[in-house]
């Protein structure tokens, strides 16, 4: 085993990667951008190295400055994390080259998985079975229309080098093939330098299952599937294992053909053979067909974790150091079902747009595991990926465990930024998923009732009504010898004002548009703002400052009056002129100084009395303002 | 030592003591529900719609959120004036504004526009004094048409009348007690003077108005006519007159800018006592209702309630074997430390003489004193007055009238002739006194004062020879005998501010607490005692 190893990645899935180090007692080193020089995964490190900017390509993305970390550190080896430079040989091959160790698969496996039509050719013969379309190297649009034709619509178009939903269109009917090829193209080209597509059949009801494999280099073993069908534009949402309703038969089928398709080239770490399903006649083992292989431990690993009892960074950095593998096949099962849901920073009522701000506040439920590369305090920085954390949660039955998931999200508090936790909490909820029947579909299906976002109740007025009132740890708070006191409080949401009263009786309570309630939901003050969280929703309130008032503070009189003897220099009004507050309306020269006479207030100038150059007393009235008719 | 209740909160006893205190309870607090609702609910309706907070709501605006109060005087002029005046028309309490204890004097406008009643008077300048003794900067939210006219004799011209509040004023800014006062309403004749002898005052926009003559003396005795406001409105005192110095927009407004001005006070509390961390007590408060017997007469041992309101009903008590009638001894209420006196039956030689000498000893370590008062007079016959109880008596009125410690009195029984004043009563300026429901006070009991009288009365019908029948005797003796009961009463005396208030017994640790709290804003001065009379 290592002494030592470097994690060339950050977030959740460093922090994870360094909590399985540590338990088994090998030291770790974290690299971090300038954006990160204060993140979890640096504190949390044995040590840490900075190798540059906060953009990825000059930081996390530069595997040169990234193997001279592990050089001057001492580390033996390193663990990719997911995303960065997880999948990227040329990097397995420089690792190797220094004489340090890549957790993970080798350069020609991750080649060999890299462009996904030469792997499906590959899987194809290796007897796993792929989805019917066209893998080929003729990317001629009118060659490409003919194969759609020929597979049949409707049809996906896919970057043969993508990933993440780049680079992929459907397409229902041949008109509007060219067009969403073109983009597709366009789209690949700038997000992988690389324009060529293939075409799919595009399965109606499609479930997304994957199943969990682990190569020792010549062996392989299958750690169960995973479903990841709660989608959101390719992006996966809540994923779960085991898949709901997977028939003995099917699992055996499936987890055959992930084993095959990993001793096919040689498989050595963790690695996730993704399938898509046919669920439109419920689940078949003549129904899924291999999409691709994912040669990293993914987001997702979590779930499997949760069922088999496998910690799967364990698993790698033993393999990785030259054990075999730990367990055989007939050593693994199931127990439970997990879910998994990602927190992300984003505003889902605005089309889920990623976004920023600094944690004010971040707690997460005991009970379930949660995976989080941020603390409260810490920023979402624009530079990357804005997951908050992945919440996961292990149950004996799927119905359990997704009620554990529906009160873990409710449990969760994080304030500061716009989250998706409502958005979990309402799928959670949702009878469709609950009854298991999911599909890629069901979120864009039901989106505007996942997404509503409710006004605060009177519990959560009431709650933040109380936390503005700030009230002492005193046990004499709010005594009176007879009656309570009633103390008006109130608080902003937008441009709206909430007003109520509090009474201690000895308890707190707030009356509120005629309603006295007792507040029970939980509050987080920070950097000012008044944080209640009902159901996974964070309501942020401003309490109201009784001072800030638009103020009368200057003369509400009619007549400008001369502040001293002195000479009319220059007259800027004339009768029936309006005139805003703080306008010229004059200039005195008086005691060497030239004095700016401006409106006290608001009005229409009804009477100007004195000319330019004229001499006036103190006091004397210069113009006489009158209000607007 | 922690005390050890013999109390059975199963017997009957119990049981009928809580009944009894608790019917008591219900009166008081119909009298206290009566004085908050201020000048009922017509008026408070007027007052409101003219965009005016009600007072008591100005007085918890203008107070921390979750302040205590502590209310003075909350049922003064209960049942005087054929009860015009509910809380004498002005309320008046301690509470906290940023943390900082201040005493709060809220005229009630729905009270005959919020005019001085004699009590009304009287319960300002005990505010007041309440203030100064215990260097609490006044926060005054003036909402009153000055003195009440048809009570002018007994409202202006004495020396603690009207012109005694603003007398207070300039003493307090001059011994740096801040006087800060808002303008809410009306301000006339010698009220104008409130704002104008306070440090600090704001002034609410077209609703305060500050002026020595209103609009119909102006134009009476000049022929001037002009609006209140163009006489004296806020616009007018903040921009020419100077009068007020800063303009609001509202009332909360004005609070809020009141809150403001104490927080720029820069005021400590002066070190005096330890203060250590507060502890409930072992015994719960809410049994005081069934330890303490409804019947005066009936005795009971006055550590009962003490175990029930000092912190972990910890008494380390002094001199336990000798004169075993005044209880003495130390304790903390919720972590302030106290030195307890407590009477626990007539007063003998011996518990004077105690007594004296445990005010010697908490004056000498600057502890406060609370006196638990429960006292039917000092012992009287010749073995008594022969071995000189007077004299002995006089070495405990001393020690407690010269003591310069806080001291805090609480009624929990009678308070009957000379007990009162060696017990902190009135005459001896306790920093507070306060009043169980079933208290009493008097010279002395009704039946000893119809005695007397009877007496005199028989020795002179005895001397003419004339015959005296039980009948007869019994009718004469029947109206001193009510007389006393009426006059005895706990509400007959806060309402005539003999007291600062009645509270419920329950709440004795917490009334106790602030009480010391309010008192201790004050440095403790050292104490130079009189001659004690060897």
């Amino acid at each position: 085993m290592f002494q030592k190893i470097l994690i060339a990645n950050r977030g959740e899935i460093a922090c994870r990667i360094i909590a399985t180090a540590r338990r088994l007692g090998v030291a770790t080193v974290a690299v971090y951008s300038e954006a990160d020089a204060q993140s979890r995964h640096v504190a949390l490190a044995d040590a840490a190295v900075p190798i540059g900017g906060p953009a990825p390509r000059d930081s996390y993305l530069r595997g040169d400055a990234i193997i001279a970390a592990a050089r001057a550190t001492g580390a033996q080896a390193i663990h990719p994390g997911y995303g960065f430079l997880s999948e990227n040989p040329d990097f397995v091959d420089a690792v190797t080259a220094a004489g340090l160790v890549f957790i993970g698969p080798s350069a020609s496996a991750i080649r060999a998985m890299g462009l996904k039509d030469a792997a499906k050719r590959l899987m194809s013969a290796a007897g796993v079975p792929v989805v019917p379309g066209y893998h080929g190297d003729n990317q001629d649009p009118e060659h490409l229309a003919g194969a759609a034709d020929t597979i049949g619509y409707p049809v996906l178009i896919k970057a043969v080098a993508g990933g993440g939903g780049k680079g992929m269109r459907r397409v229902t009917r041949p008109a509007d093939f060219a067009d969403a090829l073109a983009s597709a193209k366009g789209e690949a080209a700038t997000a992988f330098g690389n324009d060529a597509v293939l075409i799919e059949k595009y399965v109606e009801k499609p479930r997304h299952i994957e199943v969990q494999v682990f190569g020792d280099g010549t062996d392989a073993v299958h750690l169960f599937e995973r479903d990841c069908s709660l989608q959101r534009r390719h992006q996966k949402v809540i994923e779960e294992a085991p898949a709901p309703g997977m028939p003995a038969e099917m699992r055996a089928a499936m987890g055959e053909a992930a084993v095959r398709a990993a001793r096919a080239i040689g498989y050595s770490g963790a690695g996730t053979i993704e399938f898509i399903v046919d669920a439109s006649d419920g689940l078949r083992p003549d129904r899924f067909w291999f999409m691709e292989m994912n040669t990293r431990l993914q987001v997702e690993h979590p779930v499997t974790e949760a069922i088999t009892g496998v910690d799967l960074v364990e698993w790698q950095l033993r393999v990785a150091a030259g054990e075999p593998l730990p367990l055989r096949q007939d050593q693994l099962s199931i127990t439970g079902h997990a879910f998994e849901a990602r927190l992300y920073a984003e505003d889902v009522p605005a089309g889920f747009l990623p976004a920023t701000g600094r944690l004010a506040h971040l707690a997460f439920p005991a009970g379930c595991r949660a995976d989080t590369g941020v603390r409260s305090g810490d920023a979402i920085s624009p530079w990357y990926d804005p997951m908050i954390a992945k919440i996961i949660v292990h149950g004996p039955t799927r119905a359990v465990a997704l009620n554990q998931l529906a009160q873990a999200l409710a449990q969760t508090q994080v304030a500061g930024t716009t989250t998706n936790l409502a958005f979990l909490g309402a799928l959670a909820r949702h009878p469709g998923f609950a009854a298991g029947d999911v599909d890629t579909g069901l979120i864009e299906r039901d989106l505007p009732s996942l997404t509503r976002t409710p006004d605060p109740s009177p519990q959560i007025l009431a709650a933040a009504l109380l936390a503005s009132a700030d009230l002492p740890a005193d046990p004499l708070a709010g005594f009176t010898l007879w009656a309570p006191l009633a103390r008006s409080l109130a608080i902003t949401r937008g441009d709206t004002v909430t007003e109520g009263t509090l009474r201690l009786t000895p308890a707190p309570q707030i009356t509120l548009a005629g309603e006295t309630l007792t507040p029970r939901l939980p509050v987080v003050k920070a950097a000012g703002q008044i944080h209640v969280f009902d159901h996974g929703t964070c309501f942020s309130f401003t309490p109201q400052d009784p001072l800030d008032r638009a103020s009368s503070a200057g003369a509400a009189g009619n007549a400008t009056l001369s502040p001293m003897p002195g000479l009319v220099k220059a007259v800027f009004v004339s009768a029936g002129q309006a005139v805003a507050e703080g306008d010229r309306l004059a200039i005195l020269e008086a005691m060497k100084m030239e004095h700016t006479l401006t409106a006290a207030r608001d009005g229409v100038v009804a009477e100007v009395l004195v000319e330019p150059g004229a001499q006036v007393e103190a006091g004397a009235a210069l113009i006489l303002l009158e209000d607007a008719a | 030592m922690i005390l050890k209740s013999r109390i059975q909160t199963g017997s009957e006893s119990f049981r009928a003591n809580r009944a009894a205190h608790l019917a008591l309870l219900g009166t008081v607090a119909g009298a206290a529900a009566q004085a908050a609702a201020g000048g009922g609910d017509k008026a408070m309706s007027r007052h409101v719609a003219r965009g005016k907070m009600a007072p008591r709501d100005r007085v918890a605006n203008l107070l921390d959120p979750g302040s205590p109060f502590l209310e003075i005087g909350a049922m003064a002029a209960h049942g005087l004036y054929d009860g015009a005046a509910p809380c004498a028309g002005v309320i008046a309490g301690i509470g906290r504004i940023h943390g900082q204890e201040v005493m709060v004097l809220c005229n009630d406008a729905t009270v005959k526009g919020g005019t001085y009643y004699p009590m009304t008077v009287k319960k300002h300048l005990r505010a007041q004094e309440i203030a100064e003794e215990c260097a609490l900067p006044c926060v005054y939210l003036v909402d009153s048409g000055g003195a009440n006219l048809p009570n002018q004799d007994e409202v202006f011209p004495d020396r603690d009348h009207f012109g005694r509040i603003f007398y207070n004023q300039a003493r307090m800014s001059a011994k740096g007690i801040p006087q800060i006062a808002v303008v809410m309403g009306s301000c006339t004749a010698g009220g104008a003077y409130v704002p104008a002898m306070s440090d600090v005052t704001i002034i609410v926009k077209d609703q305060g108005t500050i002026f020595l003559a209103g609009p119909p003396l102006v134009k009476a005795a000049t022929g001037e006519v002009v609006t209140a406001e163009d006489l004296g409105g806020g616009d007018v005192h903040t921009r020419l007159s100077g009068v007020a110095d800063y303009l609001a927009e509202d009332d909360a407004h004005a609070l809020a800018l009141a809150r403001r001005a104490v927080r720029h006070l820069n005021r400590a509390k002066p070190a005096t006592v330890q203060w250590q961390s507060v502890e409930d007590p072992a015994y719960d408060p809410e049994e005081i209702l069934g330890v303490v017997p409804g019947d005066l007469r009936t005795p009971y041992d006055i550590r009962e309630v003490i175990a029930r309101v000092v912190d972990g009903s910890r008494f380390d008590e002094f001199k336990p074997r000798f004169g075993e009638t005044l209880v003495t001894g130390f304790a903390h209420v919720m972590g302030c430390p106290v030195g307890i006196i407590a009477n626990n039956g007539v007063l003998f030689s011996e518990a004077a003489v105690k007594g004296a000498h445990f005010v010697e000893l908490c004056s000498q370590r600057n502890i406060p004193l609370v006196f638990l008062q429960n006292i039917t007079g000092f012992m009287v016959g010749r073995k008594y007055e022969n071995e000189g109880i007077a004299r002995h008596g006089a070495k405990m009125v001393t020690a407690v009238a010269t003591t310069n410690v806080p001291k805090i009195t609480m009624l929990v029984g009678g308070s009957f002739g000379a007990g009162n004043y060696g017990m902190a009563g009135r005459a001896y300026s306790p920093r507070f006194l306060w009043t169980w429901p079933n208290s009493r006070i008097s010279v002395m009991g009704g039946e000893q004062a119809a005695g007397v009288l009877a007496t005199v009365k028989r020795d002179a019908l005895d001397r003419a020879g004339t015959d005296w029948s039980a009948e007869d005797e019994a009718a004469f003796k029947r109206p001193t005998i009510e007389m006393f009961e009426t006059q005895s009463h706990p509400l007959y005396a806060t309402a005539r501010l003999w007291d600062d208030g009645i509270i419920d017994p329950r709440r004795t640790r917490q009334t106790l607490a602030l009480s010391l709290s309010a008192a201790l804003c004050a440095p403790i001065e050292p104490t130079r005692f009189g001659v004690f009379r060897m």
